[in-house]
């Protein structure tokens, strides 16, 4: 019996593979998590109706024709029109640019108050960390929505412009929300800033401020992300709650919340349900997409997760 | 005699813990040249490391904290300088290279910014030249393919690549003095040569000093210009590397040339010192190798021994073997 071993040739086949980067890891799980891609879908889909659906609408926002007021869904207002007889598709797509904006900016100023300052408590510790994290539990202390409310109410004193309003909203919310995501950013904080790179970048003569923003806050961002999606949520239900309300954003400018205020009137509730469905799946649909993108960014971005 | 480039002079650094004061580094004095290789030799947890790093001004506080001596570097005192003087020199004109190279890169930077970050920083480079200089670096120690790995990340290195690269990031400014603790200790042997090898190109094409911090000695043979032994916290002897090897006087120094394995010699057992080093807590005012030693005396127990030159004038060492005044007790 003799074995034949053939000589070992270099495999003219293997190419050596493009080195992953953390992204496109992260990027690669997320494709292949079937719920987080059909939240995504959905989100876009929404966005895309909301953005560019209102140039294909034959109406516009001011148009009110009370000889159609109150129709249900027909051939020429798809959803039906509401008591000035006005558009409910066209309306529901107008409000929908401004809940998702607001819930966009909002985060963005949750997500810079929020990781700047936990940086801060957490890379210089003691009384920074103390003062700053106390001042996150009072914030956490207060119940957010009676806080909204007068805010709004405050702005409606102060007779601000129904369209520079919602800009004053978006701030307010976002002020709001800085906790959970400076507490996150803080806890990560003190770990990573006793590793060994960081008292490399001390050997190195690095400032404070460069350590802060440039080494250790990349490192929290797969937190960041996953908190601010799931923010981008809460922020859209509270303009609702608000808008439903009557103090968020007010008519004539539409929103997703005070369209279905719509159904605080019995008639309207039982009746002409087309006055308040729509938004509501809206809010539904939006809100549930973005909670399964977050569960399935923070799926992709655990990196003990090793698939 | 080339000039001196640091200067320790009686510096203590005591670390605060419940249990009591930690003398980590008790009254060291030692100078390194420049272009020079210094070797701080010592076992675990003697002070070595806390020597460098009270150079650089990393000696977190609490619990540690330089409570006296100076560290002179180019005639000023590195202890005396502000946070921004010392950010100043810190990564231009010293440089570190740590024990573990696998957590001392940032995870989520590339290389490049990581080599670059120095250069943009204490250079005054912009992003461009930065990149070119960066390559240049990632050349010198030695990793072909200097563009492709200017964009991988840390996880796709190996640890030896990693190490090269902490190299490379601190050559980055030229630094006169390049600090290496334990460079090799997380490295398998054969790297270890490479670095090792690297290094010792590194400074005759620099001429940058180096203070090596280390147990190996067969790294102190092959790197070392001058040798600093440590033991508890302080200095017990310090000669040229050849005087040192060829006629050791203190009794630790002997025994650590004994305990190492001698090539083409059947060794049953390889020597070891007897004892364990003292529990570095409120030691007292005496030799603190008096237990372990085979050659103790009386006066060993009660009273230093002072730290000086007996024949050669560069060999000094502390050790009441060599005093006339031992016999006076």
């Amino acid at each position: 019996m003799s074995a034949s071993a053939s000589p070992i040739t270099e495999n003219t086949n293997y190419r050596p593979k493009a080195v992953d980067s953390p992204w496109r890891t992260a990027w690669r799980r997320f494709s292949r998590n079937r719920l987080a891609v059909i939240g995504s879908i959905l989100l876009v889909l929404m966005f895309i109706i909301c953005f560019i659906g209102p140039f294909l609408s034959p109406y516009s926002l001011l148009d009110y024709n009370l000889k159609f007021k109150n129709l249900p869904p027909n051939s020429s207002y798809w959803l039906g029109t509401d008591y000035l007889g006005r558009d409910i598709l066209l309306r529901m797509m107008l409000a929908g640019r401004i809940s998702l904006l607001v819930g966009l900016v909002a985060t963005v100023i949750s997500v810079i108050i929020g990781s700047s300052l936990g940086a801060f408590a957490g890379f210089y510790g003691k009384k920074v960390d103390t003062f700053i994290m106390r001042l996150a539990d009072i914030f956490m202390a207060l119940p957010s929505l009676p806080i909204l409310i007068i805010m709004g109410v405050v702005l409606s004193d102060l007779q601000i412009d129904p369209k520079q309003r919602i800009y004053y909203l978006m701030v307010i919310i976002g002020v709001l929300n800085w906790t959970t995501i400076a507490r996150l950013v803080r806890g990560q904080m003190l770990t990573l800033r006793e590793q060994e790179f960081m008292q490399a970048t001390d050997a190195l003569g690095l400032r404070d401020r460069r350590k802060i923003f440039k080494h250790l806050l990349p490192n929290t961002i797969p937190v960041i992300i996953v908190t601010a999606t799931l923010s981008v949520a809460g922020a859209i239900l509270s303009e609702s709650a608000l808008s439903f309300l009557g103090v968020g954003v007010i008519p004539p400018q539409p929103s997703w919340g005070n369209m279905i205020s719509a159904a605080n009137n019995l008639i309207d509730f039982s009746k002409r349900p087309w006055l308040w469905i729509p938004p509501g799946m809206c809010i539904l649909i939006t809100t549930v997409a973005i909670n399964l993108i977050g569960d399935g960014l923070r799926d992709a971005m655990d990196p003990k997760m090793k698939k | 005699m080339a000039k001196d480039l640091v200067e320790f002079r009686n510096l203590e650094t005591h670390f605060q813990t419940p249990a009591g004061i930690v003398k980590a580094v008790n009254n060291v004095s030692f100078k390194i040249r420049e272009g020079e290789t210094l070797c701080v030799v010592g076992e675990s947890g003697c002070g070595k490391s806390v020597t460098a790093m009270s150079l650089m001004g990393l000696i977190e506080s609490p619990p540690g904290k330089i409570v006296g001596g100076e560290i002179l570097f180019e005639d000023r005192d590195l202890l005396k300088m502000s946070k921004r003087e010392l950010s100043l020199i810190r990564g231009k004109d010293i440089a570190m290279i740590f024990q573990e190279p696998m957590s001392s890169l940032n995870p989520v930077l590339t290389i490049g910014e990581q080599i670059s970050e120095p250069l943009i920083l204490h250079m005054l480079m912009d992003r461009k030249s930065a990149k070119k200089r960066a390559i240049e670096l990632i050349n010198l120690v030695g990793i072909p393919r200097a563009e492709k790995i200017f964009d991988s990340y840390p996880h796709e290195l190996s640890g030896g690549m990693r190490q090269r690269i902490m190299i490379a990031i601190a050559l980055s400014c030229d630094p006169k003095l390049l600090i290496a603790d334990e460079p090799t200790t997380a490295l398998d042997v054969t790297i270890q040569a490479q670095i090792l090898d690297l290094m010792r190109d590194i400074k005759k094409q620099l001429k940058t000093s180096i203070m090596l911090i280390t147990h190996d000695l067969g790294v102190v043979a092959e790197m070392a210009d001058y040798v600093v032994v440590m033991y508890a916290g302080k200095v017990i002897e310090e000669a040229p590397v050849l005087e040192l090897f060829k006629n050791p006087q203190h009794p630790y120094t002997k025994g650590l040339l004994k305990a190492k394995p001698i090539i083409n010699q059947v060794q049953e057992r390889l020597y070891s010192i007897p004892g364990q080093v003292p529990n570095p807590i409120e030691l007292g005012n005496n030799c603190h190798f008096h237990d372990r030693c085979e050659f103790c005396m009386d006066i060993c127990k009660v009273k230093a021994p002072p730290f000086k030159a007996h024949e050669n004038q560069e060999h000094k060492s502390a050790c009441w073997l060599y005093e006339e005044e031992r016999e006076v007790l």
